[in-house]
């Protein structure tokens, strides 16, 4: 059941109001995905102070200055890297990454597989708009094959990730997808993804208007958004699908939930472990001189 | 041809005009607009015979170009700040194989704090690790220096950085004179690589070296880079016939004559150099300015020959050697040994910094009057740096100094 909150919700209490405006294009999906997340924190009841939010370099790396709560913005393709530090130095934190196609998958996809793998309780926001926005829309591992980027003039040739596959295969414990059109959907799947006791992958399909769609005349944020779970999606997934006789049954929600020790915990107990055979040893020595 | 066109499409015009066959791509602000014109050039067959890669990152541009370079293809780039720093170690196996790559660095900043605007930081941070690397002044010669970048790390079988301001220079839409494929032609023969990988003819390229050879190898690559400085003036004067205009060389003095002050500066700040020089000139002061084309091989002589004349040397520099303070100067002190002459480092342009005709005037007229502190930071705020000092003496947590600094200032992310 979705616990429809949005009316108790105010985002406000929760963005640097410092900061605005914010920098993001008219028609960007990705405000609703930031708006998403932080109803989602509310909804939880998480503590502001115990919030950090880690982002890397893009569209969707900027988001996490507009939030006001612990912000770390690093390097490109980074955010992961840093966030492992982090959480494994302060586990009392949430956690959040908000990283970008490019960011998460190109420059940093070695960093994505690993926490993949390593399953610390992190919550990593891949927004994905097929795109490098902010250089000025140059193709990204998520581009769709045959869309024009400036970087393909005549459509680009390079097959495409579906990242909740990849994310799944290199082992997260926690994967979903969700697309903007679906706020409350969305919401309640970052939430899910913020109460899981370990590593959760979510990949938001979010629209870059401006750049992307124009590029491929796809017509204005309305028209994209609903298109989502259509033709809009990325060619990776087409195959996931009855297309095209069931073209809106684009997997999303939670695809992947399973059970596995969470590496931070695990990393603790062996820790307390050793340091206990190290002094019980040192105890023995002492008896014996 | 004359055209009116940015800097970056008149690089791109020229790298293609060269004829590469591989191109890797990954965009970082403000060199993207080179490798999407070339992007464009390849798919449209404006650019024949020519494999474009958008690779997924800078570290992988680099070494997709170095396998290229390897295969014996004529291989080019394009990066800057932060993709610079990121491709380091590409960066250096790259001159250590000895593969002549030709890469164009966008000069910009390096984070943190972020910062996208124009300083040299990003390709002073390479300049010890073996490439070659020529600044350019304007656009021209930055369309200019890639024609000879090609032959000059071909002939020497070295990587050639062709270095030129961000944003100053990339995204300046200024006259350029585009030479035609014959000239290019004619001026850059077709590549004949030293070492290639060729089934014909098996080699392995990367040998492990032990203490028994290393010195040598890397003996050998400053032999070269020291042929370099024979090569380079060889090629701008062959340029000069062919396409009938100076560029590049080692070095270019500027009124230098019988100057008393001697300006050292690289890139397009020389512009306005010299025209605060002629307005100082106009009023009796005997300055000039001496640029830089050549960092690496850096001309020690030709810099020696030209400032021992004079009084005293102000280098300008867009990068802070953090902890001694200039990093060009160091390079002309090294040139001035035993020549008894006043040295003033002046830092400038951090970031994209406006270096203004108006706070040169000052400067120079202070280092004329032997005034200047011998470490100076050009328009530097020293009341945003005591209020950090301040804030760092009261309290223990102080908190992060890029945003504090915003936030007395008033101005925030966004806006930037």
């Amino acid at each position: 059941m979705i616990v429809d909150s949005a009316s108790a919700f105010d985002v406000r209490t929760y963005l640097r109001q410092e900061m605005m405006p914010h920098f993001l294009c008219p028609g960007c999906g990705h405000g609703i995905a930031l708006r998403a997340l932080l109803w989602a924190v509310y909804e939880l009841g998480l503590d502001k102070d115990k919030l950090a939010v880690v982002s890397g370099i893009g569209c969707a790396g900027r988001l996490s200055a507009y939030i006001d709560a612990n912000t770390f913005h690093v390097t490109h393709g980074r955010p992961l890297a840093y966030a492992t530090g982090l959480a494994l130095a302060r586990p009392d934190l949430h956690v959040v990454v908000i990283t970008g196609d490019g960011d998460c998958l190109a420059i940093g996809g070695n960093h994505l597989i690993h926490a993949c793998r390593r399953n610390l309780k992190l919550t990593c926001l891949m927004l994905n708009n097929e795109v490098y926005g902010m250089t000025g829309g140059q193709v990204s591992p998520t581009t769709s094959e045959t869309r024009l980027t400036t970087t393909t003039p005549l459509g680009n040739s390079e097959p495409n990730f579906d990242a909740c596959t990849l994310a799944a295969a290199a082992g997260a414990s926690f994967v979903g997808r969700e697309v903007t059109h679906h706020v409350p959907k969305l919401k309640q799947l970052i939430r899910a993804g913020l109460e899981h006791p370990g590593f959760a992958f979510i990949e938001v399909l979010s629209d870059c208007t401006e750049i992307f769609g124009r590029k491929n005349e796809l017509g204005s944020s309305a028209e994209m958004v609903l298109r989502q779970k259509s033709e809009l999606r990325p060619s990776a997934y087409r195959d996931t699908v009855d297309s095209p006789f069931r073209s809106s049954d684009l997997p999303t929600g939670i695809l992947t939930k399973t059970e596995r020790p969470e590496y931070g915990a695990a990393y603790r107990t062996a820790a307390a472990a050793q340091r206990a055979r190290l002094a019980a040893s040192t105890d023995q020595n002492k008896g014996r001189t | 041809m004359l055209k009116q066109i940015e800097g970056s499409r008149a690089v791109a015009e020229a790298v293609a005009l060269c004829r590469p066959e591989v191109i890797c791509a990954y965009p970082i602000s403000p060199q993207t607009h080179i490798v999407e014109a070339l992007g464009e050039m390849c798919r449209t067959g404006a650019l024949p015979g020519c494999e474009f890669i958008n690779v997924e990152s800078e570290f992988a541009a680099m070494s997709v170009a170095i396998g290229a370079s390897a295969a014996g293809a004529r291989s080019y780039t394009a990066t800057a700040s932060q993709g610079l720093l990121f491709m380091a170690e590409a960066v250096f196996n790259a001159s250590g194989l000895g593969l002549p790559i030709v890469m164009t660095v966008a000069n910009r900043a390096i984070g943190a704090p972020i910062n996208i605007w124009n300083d040299h930081s990003d390709s002073m941070s390479m300049r010890d690790c073996g490439w070659i690397q020529l600044f350019a002044e304007t656009n021209q010669e930055a369309l200019d220096l890639h024609i000879q970048a090609f032959r000059l790390a071909e002939e020497l079988s070295l990587p050639v950085m062709v270095c030129m301001d961000g944003f100053i220079l990339t995204h300046a839409v200024e006259r350029v004179d585009m030479p035609s494929l014959e000239q290019v032609r004619a001026f850059l023969p077709p590549y004949v690589p030293r070492q290639v990988l060729d089934p014909a003819e098996p080699v392995s390229i990367g040998a492990m070296v032990g203490p028994e050879a290393f010195m040598e190898v890397r003996y050998l690559a400053h032999a070269k880079q020291i042929q370099a400085l024979g090569l380079i003036p060889e090629f701008a004067a062959d340029f000069r016939k062919t396409f009938g205009r100076d560029s590049g060389g080692l070095v270019r003095a500027y009124r230098c004559d019988d100057a008393e002050t001697i300006v050292v500066a690289l890139g397009s700040v020389v512009g306005t150099i010299q025209d605060v020089v002629d307005e100082m000139r106009e009023g009796g002061v005997k300055i000039g300015v001496l640029a830089i084309k050549s960092f690496r091989p850096f001309p020690l002589v030709e810099v020696r020959e030209i400032l021992q004349h004079a009084r005293r040397v102000v280098v300008l520099e867009k990068t802070l050697a953090v902890g001694i303070g200039g990093v060009m100067s160091m390079n002309v002190r090294m040139a001035l040994t035993q020549v008894a002459l006043k040295g003033y480092t002046v830092i400038a342009g951090l970031g994209g910094r406006p270096i203004t005709k108006a706070s040169l005037h000052r400067l120079f007229a202070d280092a004329h009057a032997d005034r200047l502190e011998h470490l100076t930071f050009l328009d530097l705020d020293r009341k945003v740096v005591e209020r950090v000092l301040d804030r760092e003496r009261e309290t223990r947590r102080s908190g992060p100094i890029a945003e504090n600094i915003l936030r007395d200032l008033g101005v925030v992310a966004a806006r930037i």
